[in-house]
């Protein structure tokens, strides 16, 4: 669904001059349209002249180099050594790598990690445990923040990892990275950072944070999706989970895929160089949008932190009296993709755990809708998505029993 | 004595929210009064077992653990 709004958007040139706006699209978070710079980049790695990067002969050793330009172009978005950086296929794959490969590594049998992780993250957790380890999930504040204090606290003397999120993607709250990594390195644990949604919108350093092990997703950041990375300070030792030929050296077997990580290192770059007026313009917009909601909609409510505490592009609330979907599916009628932050939720009925994490009541946690801007997303659209969800809300609100 | 469950589900080795998933499945397919048996190695299917039962009406029978197998036993009540 994402997918043919992205490519349709993109046949009509996606500028914020086609003014009578027809689809507005402020699901970023769910799938970002890939930048058509970036495309134009990768199209010779599709169509030919180019090897793998592991052959022997000329064509492989361009490829070869153009790997290793991704991965300094990749490396270079938050200051690690170029050498530290895996390619995988996935964000979900680099944070099962970070997670299960230093644990498989390391000594001690216990993760730190937060009650709001992605569940990528919580699952590769649990996974440990099944096999012997213990986690310890801290709590989060209301706002959706994890307490560095907290987590030195539930460090022990046999924690092989601590693992926090740099930034929401549900309700947009970024972590006290810098406080965190302060109590990693001062317990001497290693630390792994999920980047996804924060890296290329965020400042994001990896020797000013003291991490050790960083997540990203291609797509995130407007590369084409088939393509993540982990970032792994090169003394931290770790495991492969996917087994196979000699490719990233021996931590991710299978042959690289090329056009995606080509793609992905030039939309690194372009993060780097656009990433900070992007982020300022959108945080404008977004705040125009949650006002607006928070005061045209009755008793709506913000979830997650506030101003510069959280996501540039990220606008989140909860909405008592009706149910998401169905806020959704008449926002979809009138041409607007929204969501509500959760796959998980969608899928089992379950109030997402991000939400129970911050207490959010199960009624409120029913209408929860997430709005995720990104480069395209026009004032324009701001101003239809201020209209229409006042009317879809009272309507359905109108309409319950 | 015990139950014999009208219908068997393995979850072994699945994580959230599968165990749920197939679950709801499995009892949308068999009628009221039936039970099923689900087995998980999760360590979250417990209490997500708990609430979704709680939520959706469902008589929970039974949650015992072997190993690092839980054993769930539902009714289907609607």
């Amino acid at each position: 669904m994402a997918r043919s709004s992205a490519s349709s958007s993109e046949r009509h040139g996606r500028t914020a001059a086609s003014a009578a706006v027809s689809r507005v699209y402020l699901d970023y978070g769910g799938f970002s349209p890939v930048d058509p710079r970036v495309v134009a980049l990768m199209r010779p790695f599709l169509e030919g002249g180019v090897g793998n990067p592991s052959a022997p002969h000329s064509l492989g050793l361009e490829a070869r180099a153009s790997l290793d330009g991704a991965r300094a172009k990749v490396a270079r978005l938050f200051g690690g050594a170029p050498g530290g950086v895996i390619f995988t296929a996935s964000a979900t794959e680099a944070n099962n790598l970070g997670i299960r490969g230093v644990a498989q590594r390391a000594n001690g049998r216990h993760v730190v990690t937060s009650a709001v992780e992605h569940i990528s993250v919580l699952n590769a957790c649990r996974h440990l445990e099944k096999r012997g380890y213990a986690v310890t999930y801290v709590p989060v504040d209301a706002e959706g923040r994890v307490d560095p204090d907290a987590v030195r606290r539930a460090v022990r003397g046999d924690t092989a990892l601590i693992s926090v999120m740099a930034a929401n993607g549900e309700i947009g709250t970024l972590q006290p990275l810098r406080e965190l990594g302060r109590v990693a390195r001062e317990r001497a644990v290693p630390f792994h950072v999920d980047a996804v949604g924060a890296a290329g919108r965020v400042a994001l350093n990896v020797e000013e944070c003291a991490i050790d092990l960083l997540t990203l997703s291609s797509n995130d950041l407007y590369g084409p999706p088939g393509a993540g990375a982990l970032w792994v300070r090169p003394e931290v030792p770790l495991g492969p989970i996917i087994l196979g030929g000699s490719q990233e050296g021996g931590y991710r077997a299978g042959t690289e895929n090329l056009p995606a990580i080509v793609g992905m290192g030039v939309a690194a770059e372009l993060a780097r160089s656009e990433g900070a007026a992007e982020a300022a313009r959108l945080t404008a917009l977004r705040d125009r949008l949650l006002g607006g909601l928070l005061q045209r909609v009755a008793r709506a409510r913000l979830t997650g932190a506030r101003g510069a505490a959280r996501l540039p592009h990220h606008a989140s609330l909860v909405v008592p009296g009706v149910k998401a979907d169905g806020v959704l599916m008449e926002l979809d009628l009138r041409g607007v993709a929204a969501s509500t932050g959760s796959a998980c939720n969608m899928a089992s009925g379950e109030p997402s755990h991000v939400l129970r994490a911050i207490g959010c009541a199960r009624e409120e946690s029913e209408g929860s809708l997430c709005f995720t801007l990104g480069r395209w997303t026009a004032a324009a659209e701001i101003d239809v998505v201020l209209d229409a969800v006042p009317a879809v809300v009272e309507r359905l609100r109108r309409l319950a029993p | 004595m015990p139950i014999v469950a009208d219908r068997k589900l393995d979850c072994i080795g699945l994580f959230c929210p599968m165990p749920i998933l197939k679950t709801r499945d499995a009892l949308q397919q068999m009628d009221v009064g039936q039970t099923l048996e689900m087995l998980s190695d999760d360590p979250a299917s417990e209490a997500d077992m708990q609430s979704w039962t709680a939520r959706t009406g469902h008589d929970l029978l039974e949650i015992d653990k072997h190993g690092a197998v839980f054993r769930f036993l539902v009714r289907k009540t609607r």
